[in-house]
C-alpha cells in the first residue's frame, strides 16, 4: 500500500465504526520491511525477507473501550472485524476517563523533516548485504587459535505508519535502519566466554563496517578466566551500552501507568531529588535524524522537548492521554523519543584510573526491581579494577541496593555517550555499591 | 538487537499486544468452524494441495534439500480489569504463512500474509535463494499425520462471549478486596488464544493442530503505614474457557492476598554464597535456566554452549533425573507435534546423573544423526523453527523435604520467582526471587524477597546434593526468550538441595 492507499483505507474504517454506532475512533496502519543474513564461519547460516502489515482500531462506544488489530487487510473482513469488535465493546463496563485526546495537543504538521528515513535502503541488492556481513565476521574468523565460533548478521528494516483520528488527527512517519553485528565464543578452558559488538545506522552510507568482528573478538578473549571476589561495598563504573539496563527501573517510574497502577517508587517526587547532581536527562524528540526523533508520538500528542531530571530534580513523568485523564495530570507523552544526558569530562578509561579497588560492569545477567519499592538486585559480568588498572574478569556475582539510593550515589558521566540509539548513555560511576561474591 | 546469546524467561508477563473478546465466532477465513481433519484445514487457508505441492516445488528450484510450508491463523483476546470493573478489552487476529527452505544446515526464509498462489510463490522463490545447486530434489506425494491430541478442548474460546468471562475477573477483584483490608489497587487480566496450524513439507508430510492458549493474571497492592508492596499470581494452561472456575479464581485470588501480605516482614538477607534450599514447584527455573537452555542441540552444534562436550558424562549425583516434557495433556508447554511436524515426547536429558540427550530440532537432529525430539518450535508463521524446551522438569529423589530443610544451618529457601537468564557459554544462570525464607539451624526465620541468585550451570548441577520426592510442576504463565522469539513453556521440581549459589544481598 502506498501512502495514500493507506489514508483512504484508515479513513474507511474509519468511518464504517463512526457509522456502526462508536462515539470516536482512531486507527493506525503500520508496515514494515526487513530483511536478515546470518553468516556463520564463513557459511551463510540463514537468509530472511520479511514484509509485514497490521492495522490497529481503538473504539470509544457507549463510554467504552476496546482495541483491536489484525494483519487481514481486506475491506470486507475488516468491516466484520470493526462491527465484532464494536459488539464486543458494548459488554464491557463504563469508564469515564476514556476518550481520545484533547486535539489542542496534536500535532498540526508544518515542522521540517527530521530525516529519519533512507530512500536508498529499499533499492540495496542482497550481495552488498552478504558481502557485509561476510566483511564483519572476516575481522574475527581464524584471528585467534582459541575461537570457537564466529556470527555475523546484516539486518535492515524500513517501518510506516500512518494514524487518523476522528476528532481530527491525521499523520504519518517513516524510519529506517540498518545494523551489523558479531558474537564471537572463545574456548576458555572452563568456560566459553562470548562477547558482541554491533553497529547501527539510519542511513546506509553512515553505517560503521569496520572493528565490529574484530571487537567482539578482543571483548570475549578478555572474559577468559573470570573470577569471584569477596562481598562488600565497592565503586562501579557502568560501561555506556550497559547503563541502559540500570535506567530501565528508572524509567519504568517515570510512566502515567505505573504511577496509578502503585507501581512505582517515584510516586509523588516531582521537583525532587531521585538522583545525584550529576544526573540531569532530556527527553529530545527533534534531534535531526535521531534514533528516537519524532513530531508526534503514537496517540498524535505534539512533540515536546521536555527535562526529565535537572541535576537530580524530577521534573516530568511520561503521562500518556488516559493516565493523564486519571492522575488529573496534564498528558506529557507516554513514549520515550531521544532520551539525552549531560556528559562528564573523562572516559570510560578515565574513570576506572580514579578507582582504587571496584568493580567495572560490562553486562547484566538477569535480576529484577521492584517497581513498588524500588528495591533491586542484579547478576553481573565485568572487571576487578585495583590501582586505576583492569586486573581480571569477574563472573558469578550480583550488585543489590535501592533504586532511591542507587542514583544518588552517582558520582560520575563520562563524556563517551552512545551515538547510535535513541537512549545516549554515557558510561556512569557510583559509590558504595552493594555486590554479593564469595 | 536481540541477537545477544543470553536466553531468559519471564513469568506472567502479559505482552503488550492487545487482543479481545469476539462474541461470535470470527468469519475472517471460511465461515464454518474448523473439524479435525485435512479437508476443513486446506478449506480453512483457502489452500489446495495442488497449491502446496506447486509452493514447494518452487521452494526446492534452486537444489535444496528440504522444504516446508506453516499456515498459522492465531485470535488472540485479552479481557482487562482495572479500578473494580472489566473495562477494557483487546484482541489480535494474525494470519499468514512461513515458507522455508533448508540446504544442509543452512536456512532461507520468508513469510506472506497473504495465502493466494501468487504470493506464496514469491515467498518460496525468495525462501529458495539459500542453495545453488542443479540437482533438485522432487516433492513426495501427500501423507497425512494424525498426531496424538494433548489438549482437548470443550468449549472453545471463539464460542465464549466476553460476558461469560467478566464475571471471573470480576470475582477475583472481589475476593482480593476482602482478602485483606491493606488492598489498595487490583488489576486482573485473562488472555485467551486460538491457532489453526497447516503444516506440509517437501517430504509429503500434512498435519493440522489446534491450538488454545489461556492464562489468568492478577496483581494486588497492598499499603500499610505509607508502605507499599505488590505480588502477582498468574495460572496458564493449553485449554478452551472450561478453564474458568470459581475454584481456580479463589484459589489465584487467596494465593495473591497471602503473597502481598508476606511481604511486609520480608527483607535483603546478607550477601554471599551460601546453601540454597528449592522448594517444589516453580523453583523448576533452575532447570530451565541451568542447565535446560545449555541442552539446546543449537548450542551445542556450534560448540558454544559449556555443555558441548559433554554427552554421555556424569554430570550429577545419581539421583538426579531431569527430563523436557511436551506430552503433559493440558500443559502450557505442551505441544500435539512441534512446528516442524515431528511428533513429541518425553526426552530424558540427565539419566541417573549422566547427560544422555540434547534437545533437537530438525536440523541438529541431521547433525547429530540421530532422531529429532520434537523441540523445533517457533513463535509464529514469521519466524523460524528452533531448538526450545517444552515443560522441563525433575524427577523424585530419595530425601523428605523436611530432612532436606533441617540439614541447612546456614542458608535460604526460595519458592517465588519472576524471572531468569543464562548466559550460554560460560554457564553463569540467574533468578530473581520474590520471596523466601532464612534457614538458620535446619529451622526457616526471617522472611526475604527481591535477591538475585547467581550460580553456574554445571557446577549447580554438580552441587545438587539433596532430592526430595515431592515433584510438582509449576502451571504459572511463563514465556520464554531465545533469538529474538517467545514460547511458552512450563518446569517443576522436587524439593531439591544446592550446596552453594551467589545471593544477591546487602551489608556483607
Amino acid at each position: 500500500m502506498n501512502i495514500n492507499e493507506k489514508y483512504t483505507l484508515a479513513d474507511m474504517v474509519m468511518n464504517h465504526a463512526l457509522k456502526n454506532g462508536a462515539e470516536q475512533v482512531s486507527v493506525s496502519i503500520n508496515d514494515s520491511r526487513s530483511s536478515n543474513i546470518e553468516v556463520r564461519d564463513q557459511k551463510i547460516d540463514k537468509l530472511t525477507e520479511s514484509i509485514r502489515n497490521s492495522l490497529t482500531i481503538k473504539l470509544f462506544v457507549d463510554k467504552k473501550y476496546s482495541a483491536h488489530s489484525t494483519n487481514r487487510m481486506k475491506e470486507k473482513e475488516l468491516f466484520h472485524f470493526v462491527e465484532e469488535g464494536i459488539a464486543a465493546t458494548r459488554f464491557l463496563a463504563e469508564d469515564e476517563f476514556r476518550s481520545l485526546p484533547d486535539p489542542e495537543l496534536y500535532y498540526k504538521g508544518g515542522s521540517a523533516d527530521l530525516n529519519v528515513m533512507d530512500p536508498k535502503l529499499d533499492s540495496l541488492e542482497a550481495k552488498t548485504k552478504i558481502d557485509l556481513a561476510n566483511q564483519v565476521m572476516n575481522e574475527a574468523f581464524q584471528k585467534d587459535s582459541r575461537i570457537i565460533s564466529v556470527s555475523s548478521y546484516y539486518s535492515d528494516n524500513i517501518s510506516n505508519r500512518v494514524l487518523v483520528t476522528s476528532n481530527g488527527f491525521k499523520g504519518d512517519s517513516n524510519s529506517s535502519n540498518i545494523s551489523l553485528y558479531a558474537d564471537v565464543s572463545v574456548n576458555g578452558g572452563k568456560g566459553r566466554p562470548s562477547d558482541y559488538w554491533y553497529e547501527n545506522a539510519i542511513f546506509f552510507d553512515k553505517l560503521k563496517r569496520t572493528d565490529i568482528g574484530k571487537k567482539a573478538l578482543e571483548r570475549a578473549l578478555q572474559k577468559i578466566g573470570p573470577k569471584k571476589i569477596k562481598s562488600g561495598k565497592y565503586p562501579v563504573v557502568i560501561e555506556n551500552r550497559t547503563v541502559s539496563s540500570i535506567l530501565n527501573p528508572l524509567y519504568s517510574a517515570l510512566f502515567g501507568s505505573s504511577i496509578y497502577k502503585k507501581q512505582s517508587f517515584l510516586i509523588g517526587k516531582e521537583n525532587k531529588p531521585v538522583a545525584s547532581q550529576k544526573l540531569t536527562v532530556i527527553d529530545d524528540p527533534f534531534i535531526p535524524s535521531g534514533f528516537g526523533s519524532q513530531l508526534f508520538d503514537s496517540e498524535g500528542l505534539a512533540a515536546v522537548k521536555r527535562p526529565i531530571i535537572e541535576e537530580g530534580i524530577l521534573r516530568n513523568y511520561y503521562i500518556d492521554n488516559y493516565y493523564g485523564r486519571k492522575l488529573k495530570m496534564k498528558p506529557t507523552s507516554g513514549d520515550t523519543s531521544n532520551v539525552i544526558f549531560t556528559t562528564g569530562e573523562r572516559d570510560l578509561a578515565g574513570m576506572i584510573q580514579e578507582i582504587k579497588k571496584g568493580i567495572l560492569i560490562t553486562g547484566f545477567n538477569g535480576g529484577n526491581c521492584n517497581g513498588s519499592t524500588g528495591d533491586f538486585s542484579y547478576g553481573i559480568e565485568g572487571f576487578f579494577i585495583e590501582n586505576g588498572k583492569i586486573v581480571h574478569p569477574v563472573n558469578e556475582m550480583n550488585i543489590s541496593g535501592n533504586m532511591n539510593h542507587f542514583w544518588l550515589n552517582l558520582v560520575e558521566t563520562g563524556n563517551d555517550v552512545l551515538e547510535n540509539d535513541s537512549i545516549k548513555t554515557p558510561s556512569m560511576m557510583f559509590d558504595n555499591i552493594d555486590f554479593s561474591g564469595i | 538487537m536481540n541477537l545477544k546469546r543470553r536466553e531468559f524467561i519471564k513469568v506472567g508477563g502479559i505482552t503488550v499486544a492487545g487482543s479481545i473478546i469476539l462474541p461470535t465466532m470470527l468469519h475472517s477465513c471460511k465461515g464454518s468452524p474448523v473439524s479435525d481433519s485435512a479437508g476443513s484445514y486446506l478449506d480453512h487457508f483457502e489452500v489446495t494441495p495442488e497449491q502446496l505441492q506447486k509452493v514447494i516445488s518452487t521452494a526446492l528450484e534452486k537444489g535444496a534439500d528440504y522444504a516446508d510450508l506453516f499456515f498459522e491463523h492465531t485470535l488472540n483476546n485479552t479481557s482487562a480489569l482495572e479500578d473494580g470493573k472489566v473495562n477494557s478489552a483487546y484482541s489480535n487476529i494474525s494470519f499468514g504463512v512461513g515458507i522455508r527452505v533448508l540446504n544442509g544446515d543452512q536456512t532461507g526464509y520468508a513469510y506472506s500474509e497473504n495465502v493466494t498462489l501468487e504470493d506464496m510463490l514469491k515467498a518460496a522463490k525468495t525462501a529458495a535463494n539459500i542453495a545453488n545447486s542443479s540437482s533438485v530434489a522432487k516433492p513426495l506425494n501427500i501423507t497425512e499425520y494424525h498426531a496424538p491430541n494433548y489438549y482437548p478442548v470443550v468449549n472453545s474460546w471463539e464460542s465464549t462471549s466476553v460476558q461469560n468471562k467478566i464475571p471471573f475477573l470480576q470475582r477475583m477483584n472481589d475476593n482480593v478486596f476482602a482478602g485483606d483490608k491493606r488492598v489498595t489497587k487490583v488489576n486482573a487480566f485473562l488472555v485467551d488464544t486460538t491457532s489453526y496450524i497447516l503444516f506440509y513439507n517437501s517430504e509429503g508430510q500434512l498435519a493440522w493442530d489446534f491450538r488454545p492458549m489461556a492464562t489468568l493474571f492478577a496483581t494486588c497492592v497492598m499499603e500499610e503505614n505509607g508502605r507499599i508492596e505488590n505480588a502477582y499470581v498468574t495460572r496458564s494452561f493449553r485449554t478452551g474457557s472450561e478453564f474458568l472456575t470459581n475454584e481456580l479464581v479463589d484459589e489465584l485470588s487467596g494465593d495473591v492476598v497471602k503473597k502481598t501480605s508476606l511481604l511486609f516482614s520480608a527483607t535483603k538477607p546478607k550477601a554471599g554464597e551460601m546453601e540454597v534450599v528449592m522448594g517444589a514447584g516453580e523453583s523448576g527455573i533452575l532447570l530451565h535456566e541451568a542447565m535446560g537452555h545449555a541442552f539446546e542441540a543449537d548450542f551445542n552444534r556450534k560448540k558454544t554452549s559449556i555443555f558441548s562436550d559433554k554427552m554421555g558424562q556424569k554430570i550429577a549425583e545419581s539421583f538426579v533425573n531431569i527430563v523436557d516434557d511436551g506430552t503433559i495433556p493440558g500443559n502450557r508447554g505442551t505441544i500435539n507435534f512441534d512446528d516442524e511436524g515431528n511428533p513429541t515426547e518425553k526426552t530424558v536429558l540427565v539419566k541417573d546423573g549422566t547427560l544422555n540427550s540434547y534437545l533437537h530440532d530438525r536440523i541438529s537432529a541431521n547433525y547429530y544423526k540421530v532422531r529429532s525430539t520434537g523441540n523445533g518450535r517457533r513463535q509464529d508463521f514469521r519466524n523460524i523453527p528452533i531448538p526450545r524446551m517444552r515443560c522441563t522438569y525433575m524427577e523424585n529423589g530419595p530425601h523428605k523435604k523436611e530432612e532436606i530443610i533441617a540439614s541447612v544451618k546456614n542458608g535460604i529457601y526460595v519458592n517465588s520467582f519472576s524471572n531468569g537468564q543464562v548466559n550460554i557459554g560460560p554457564g553463569d544462570f540467574t533468578f530473581f526471587v520474590k520471596f523466601g525464607y532464612l534457614i538458620e539451624n535446619g529451622k526457616f526465620t526471617q522472611p526475604i524477597k527481591d535477591i538475585n541468585i547467581i550460580g553456574n550451570g554445571p557446577q549447580a548441577l554438580a552441587d545438587i546434593v539433596m532430592v526430595a520426592d515431592d515433584k510438582e510442576l509449576s502451571n504459572v504463565g511463563s514465556t520464554c526468550g531465545k533469538d529474538g522469539q517467545g514460547a511458552p513453556v512450563t518446569f517443576g521440581m522436587p524439593t531439591v538441595k544446592v550446596k552453594k549459589l551467589t545471593v544477591g544481598g546487602i551489608n556483607a
